[in-house]
Order: C-alpha cells, then sequence, then structure tokens
C-alpha cells in the first residue's frame, strides 16, 4: 500500500514530469518563467488549486456523472468546475488571508487556462485512482511542476545575462533550454 | 498601411504575421505533445481547427445576449461543447489517432489559442470576419503543427507521414520523436521561420520603397 504511494509520488514527480515529459502547463512554464519570485507564486498557486481541483472534479466523476450515465459531460463539467474554483478560491482567499492573496492573486485568473490542471484531472480519471491515490498524485503532480518552474526560472534568470544570436531571442532559445532541461529529467526514466 | 483592413491582409495574418505558434507562441502543450509524427500533427492542428471554427461562429451569433461578466465561462462552456463533439467523433470514426492524440482532444479545451480568438475576435466583429479569422488562424496552426511534426519525424524515425525512406535497421536521431526533442526542435524551427519572416518582410519593404521612388525621381528630372 504505502509502496503503491511512493510509486505514485515518484512517478508524478519526477518519471512522468508533467511539465518536461507531458507536456502539460507549457503555457505558464514559458510565460512566468523569467523571473524566479514569479514562478515561485505561481508555482504555490498551482499546487493549492491543483489538489482542491483533482479531489472536487474526482467527487463530480464519481457522484454525480457515474451514478447518472452522463461521462459524455465529462469535459464540459470539468472545465467548469476548475474554473468556478479559480474564482471560488480567489474571493475566499481575499476574505480570509489578504496577504496570501496579494502574493497569489494575479495566478489565480491565469490557472483556469492552465492544461495542467484540467490535465491532472483526466489523468486521475484515465489511472482510475481511488480518493486517497487521487490526492497524492495531485500533490505529487503539483509538486514535479514546481521542480521543473524553478529550475527552469533560475536557468532563464542567468541567461539573461549570456549573449545569444539574434534569431534565437526570446522564445527560441527558452526552448531549446527547456528541452536539456527535459534531457536531464529524462535521467530519471526507470525509477518507477 | 491598410494591411490590416484589407482581406488579403486578414487572409496572412493568422498564417504569417500573427501564426499562433511561431510568432504569439500560443497554445504550445499540443504542439509539443503530439507532434511525434507529421500525421499527428495535422489531425490535431485540423481538430482544434475545428473547435476554433464552431466556438468563433456561435461567439459571434451569441455575443450580444451574453452579459459582459459571465462572458468568459459562457465562452468556455461554447467551446467545451465543441470539443466533447469533436472527441466522441473523432473516437468514432478515427479511433486510431484518437488513441495517439489521447489526453490533448479533451485539452483543446484549454487551448488558450481558442479562448483568445473568442475573446479578441469574435467577440468583437461580425460573423462573416470572424468565421475567416478561424480559418486562417486555423490553417497556421495546422500548418506549424504538421510543419514540427515532419521535421521531428524525418530526424527521429526517418520517415514522413509514415513513408520510411531510409533503411529498416538504419540509426536514427531518436531523441527528436523524445520529449526533449520536441523542445529543441520546436526552438529552432521558431528561430528559423521568425528569420525568414523578418528577412521577407525587409525585402518586401525595400522593393516598395524602389518601387515609390522611381516615379518621383524620374518626374523630377
Amino acid at each position: 500500500m504505502t509502496g503503491d504511494y511512493l510509486t505514485i509520488v515518484i512517478g508524478a514527480m519526477l518519471v512522468n514530469n508533467l511539465v518536461l515529459v507531458q507536456f502539460l502547463g507549457i503555457c505558464p512554464f514559458l510565460g512566468v518563467s523569467s523571473r524566479l519570485s514569479t514562478a515561485v507564486g505561481m508555482s504555490a498557486a498551482v499546487m493549492f488549486v491543483m489538489t482542491i481541483a483533482g479531489i472536487s472534479t474526482y467527487l463530480i466523476r464519481h457522484f454525480l456523472l457515474l451514478p447518472f450515465g452522463i461521462e459524455f459531460l465529462q469535459t464540459v463539467s470539468f472545465i467548469l468546475v476548475i474554473a468556478s474554483l479559480v474564482q471560488l478560491v480567489e474571493i475566499v482567499m481575499k476574505k480570509v488571508s489578504p496577504p496570501l492573496h496579494q502574493a497569489l492573486g494575479v495566478f489565480l485568473p491565469l490557472i483556469t487556462t492552465n492544461c495542467a490542471i484540467m490535465g491532472v484531472a483526466l489523468l486521475i480519471v484515465q489511472h482510475e485512482y481511488s480518493l486517497g491515490e487521487t490526492i497524492i498524485f495531485a500533490i505529487a503532480s503539483a509538486v514535479g511542476f514546481t521542480i521543473a518552474l524553478i529550475a527552469f526560472a533560475g536557468i532563464r534568470e542567468r541567461l539573461a545575462l549570456m549573449p545569444v544570436p539574434k534569431a534565437m531571442q526570446g522564445g527560441p532559445i527558452a526552448l531549446v533550454t527547456a528541452g536539456l532541461l527535459a534531457l536531464a529529467f529524462m535521467g530519471f526514466q526507470g525509477l518507477a | 498601411m491598410s494591411d490590416a483592413s484589407g482581406f488579403r491582409g486578414q487572409l496572412t495574418k493568422g498564417i504569417f504575421r500573427e501564426n499562433p505558434v511561431f510568432a504569439m507562441l500560443l497554445g504550445m502543450c499540443p504542439v509539443l505533445g503530439v507532434t511525434g509524427t507529421a500525421i499527428n500533427g495535422i489531425g490535431m492542428g485540423l481538430a482544434s481547427s475545428v473547435v476554433l471554427l464552431g466556438s468563433n461562429i456561435v461567439v459571434a451569433l451569441i455575443k450580444d445576449l451574453i452579459p459582459e461578466k459571465v462572458r468568459i465561462p459562457a465562452y468556455i462552456v461554447v467551446i467545451a461543447s465543441f470539443v466533447t463533439i469533436v472527441d466522441l467523433t473523432m473516437a468514432a470514426y478515427l479511433p486510431d489517432l484518437h488513441e495517439s492524440l489521447g489526453l490533448f482532444i479533451p485539452l483543446i479545451v484549454v487551448n488558450c489559442l481558442i479562448l483568445g480568438r473568442a475573446e479578441a475576435f469574435a467577440s468583437r466583429n461580425v460573423l462573416a470576419s470572424s468565421v475567416l479569422d478561424a480559418v486562417t488562424m486555423g490553417v497556421g496552426f495546422t500548418m506549424a503543427l504538421t510543419m514540427l511534426g515532419a521535421v521531428r519525424e524525418i530526424l527521429g524515425s526517418g520517415s514522413l507521414f509514415g513513408l520510411a525512406f531510409v533503411a529498416e535497421d538504419a540509426t536514427t536521431m531518436l531523441l527528436f520523436i523524445m520529449p526533449p526533442g520536441a523542445f529543441i526542435a520546436l526552438g529552432f524551427l521558431i528561430a528559423g521561420v521568425n528569420t525568414g519572416v523578418k528577412k521577407a518582410r525587409a525585402l518586401a519593404a525595400a522593393r516598395r520603397d524602389t518601387v515609390s521612388r522611381v516615379p518621383a525621381t524620374e518626374g523630377a528630372r
């Protein structure tokens, strides 16, 4: 049992890293990685929303979609749940913890179109995880996203000081850098 | 320049000047995730284009009925409905392609390109130009995906559209069909395309300059 959970954690965090192996959440990965501080904020917001979204889509699927046989509504209902969840989290956070809202506020609206959240919800369906596994998987995936994003932001901060050929400036060099980072993550293959 | 208003300007906008992938870096997840082969690239591009066209049409038609405040959720529901249609249709008629695109079909719903066009274009323009916008953006997106898919397939498996052109036991650059290769190939492809587009534009501008200058100098003589 514990071994199963450990496999899920290592698998979601390193072997099947959300960003670098599965290509989910590339937009925030490229978009907010130019500074380390924003990368940390984005990662925290993602971790928060991903865990809650994983649990609520699990509940929706098992208590609404499956009993009524309306699984074809999965895409529509999941995206609605995620979108309203993000709104809800933002409102609650504003009321309960203004400093936290100040730190994460700008990242929350961006998360609705972050395919990593939706992707994790769909992966949970695909793997047919139990509720406990769902929670572990969501948290581990978010940690994997955080590792990739922070490592990438650290590299890009150094990269900003380097002379880059004109044609490669901006997007292209960032993508090639991400490729090298993904190459490093391939070293984890076979770990779990 | 009146290129933005002209029909031809609009036609080339989505394909070259504002190509969603090369110029705007939008909707990158499927671009990197499914382009192991050129066929997958075309399939994904067309599926996204169908959703884009459908959602642009509906959004352009209902834009006056939706209250300003709930427009984003409303657009998302429209997009999600079209994604479900495409998803189920592909599962029924193209099961192989559906299988290999996998997770990325339902994920069209969070493709920022589609929501971006609904919000930035279809919600402000009439039906006809929204359709044109969807078609050109769709062609641009499909083209980019196919190009990347072709590059990766040629380098990684030594074939194109499934037709092998190297010997069976030849060593190919396997890296390019694996995740790191996707990033690296796309990086160099964007650099190449952008340089080419910039050169072409400079050339066109230079030609325009000489054309407009020659009659003027002749007139002065």
